[in-house]
């Protein structure tokens, strides 16, 4: 493999961080669509030259921007993302019915077999689906119609679909998480969904452990075990062995259980990747100590990594879309901070170094191996 | 021909300069302008007015002979300077947010 891309997807613009499979020195491009909010860039996994990107703005809307030549240059494609049939409302923040508004794209998850197929998480939750390289969009409406739609309700940044999980073994199998409604899984091509939440327990709701209504925050899964999935919820993180069907809490020894993103080392599915915050309140980490955690047994037994990041005075937040990891023998892990620091860690989180520094929030990370 | 002054987040989404001039045809509105806009540089659809029903994005305003027209009819004709290209049809976004 010949080096790693990284889409960095912040409030005021993209940029693209690219560098040799050493990956200790990096050239940065950018900004591109200076300016606008960019929730989130992603590469096809079978044409690393496709890059989508979700491009906003509270002015002018939603913009999706492809590109053919991996970021060098970009064309605007399809922004026509219409809910299916009359949307119906879901619950607004103090529990009375509120009509169903589309806002952004916060999430493009490309397929892992057509460059032309791309899926979107956007706000108000849905799923929509482009066939012809994100020229058209069509609304998976399945999830919608689920019927516990009018239970749904935002949480502190809108009510987003967030997470988009391909099954790389079960191409009809695929995984989505909402905040806040909760995870859901389809087995036939999103032709049907069911919410997949036994087990979370979420107090700050009227039922703490009801079907639908909790705030999950990010899911991960490892490609060789995709049954396995790894979630950070508003508070806890938890594990499922059984695609979801039940989830047992392995926070452990985690300092607070509050967080948003999780990955998982591409080489070793047992070891998993959080950074905590100190609370729903505090949307910092704890003591001021930036500090990844990673847990080598699928969660309970955390260590912290802190070698190379601020262990003082430091206020950042790491949101839900800005970890990733590359597929290099020796994995990479990356993070974004609201703080415009890019870190990266080419030992698996041994040691950290920071990319850059100084770029507006960041607000996604994704990364490219590239061959 | 007539003018239109676009904001500069729209200048660079569709690649132009600060002003660009269509032929409209006749009636000059509101909504005969941005048809034409729109069909010109697909890629502003959506981002003025909505794609479905064409209602103008909440933080933006249109100006036309230094009035602002905003609240108008779309359909309803706009001063004939507008129309013989004296003036500008200026779409504004507003002054706000960091």
């Amino acid at each position: 493999m010949s080096g790693v891309r990284v889409l960095v997807g912040t409030r005021k613009g993209a940029f693209i961080l690219t560098s040799d499979g050493k990956r200790e020195r990096w050239e940065v491009t950018g900004p591109h669509f200076g300016g606008w909010e960019i929730y989130h860039m992603k590469g096809s996994p079978v044409d690393p030259n496709r890059i989508y990107a979700s491009q906003c703005s509270g002015w002018f809307g939603q913009v999706i921007q492809r590109s053919n030549d991996g970021g060098k240059s970009w064309a605007p494609v399809g922004n026509k993302f219409t809910y299916d049939g009359i949307p119906g409302t879901h619950q607004w923040y103090d529990g009375t019915p509120h009509p169903w508004e589309f806002k952004r794209v916060w999430h493009l998850e490309p397929s892992l077999s057509e460059p032309d197929t791309v899926y979107a998480g956007v706000e108000d939750a849905a799923l929509f689906r482009s066939t012809d390289g994100g020229v058209n969009w069509e609304e998976l409406s399945g999830l919608r119609g689920h019927g516990s739609g009018p239970r749904w309700q935002p949480g502190a940044g809108g009510m987003c679909l967030h997470t988009v999980l391909l099954d790389p073994a079960n191409p009809e199998r695929m995984f989505i998480a909402i905040s806040a409604a909760g995870a859901f899984r389809t087995d036939d091509g999103a032709k049907t969904w069911r919410p997949i939440n036994r087990g979370l327990r979420s107090e700050h709701i009227p039922d703490p452990t009801a079907e639908v209504g909790h705030c999950v925050h990010r899911i991960a899964m490892h490609r060789s075990r995709p049954g396995v999935l790894f979630m950070q919820k508003h508070w806890d993180v938890m594990r499922s062995d059984d695609a979801g069907d039940t989830w047992r809490e392995v926070s452990g020894n985690l300092p607070t259980d509050f967080g948003f993103p999780i990955d998982v080392h591409a080489h070793e599915p047992e070891t998993i990747y959080v950074v905590p915050i100190k609370s729903d309140s505090e949307h910092y980490p704890p003591d001021g100590k930036l500090r990844v955690y990673r847990s080598r047994t699928g969660g309970n037994e955390w260590e912290p990594l802190t070698k190379g990041l601020p262990q003082q005075d430091c206020y950042v937040n790491v949101l839900r879309d800005a970890m990733a990891v590359d597929s290099m023998d020796s994995c990479g892990i990356y993070f974004g901070t609201t703080g415009g620091q890019v870190y990266a860690s080419s030992d698996a989180g041994d040691s950290w170094e920071p990319v850059v520094r100084d770029l507006p929030a960041v607000l996604s990370v994704e990364v490219q191996t590239l061959p | 021909m007539i003018r239109v002054v676009l904001p500069h987040h729209l200048r660079t989404l569709a690649q132009v300069d600060r002003e660009v001039k269509l032929s409209v045809p006749a009636p000059i509105t509101q909504r005969s302008i941005l048809d034409a806009l729109e069909s010109t540089y697909p890629m502003l659809r959506g981002t003025i007015r909505d794609h479905v029903t064409h209602q103008r994005r909440a933080f933006l305003r249109f100006f036309a002979c230094e009035e602002d027209i905003s609240h108008e009819p779309v359909d309803a004709p706009l001063p004939e300077a507008v129309g013989s290209g004296v003036e500008a049809f200026h779409i504004i976004g507003a002054i706000v947010g960091g």
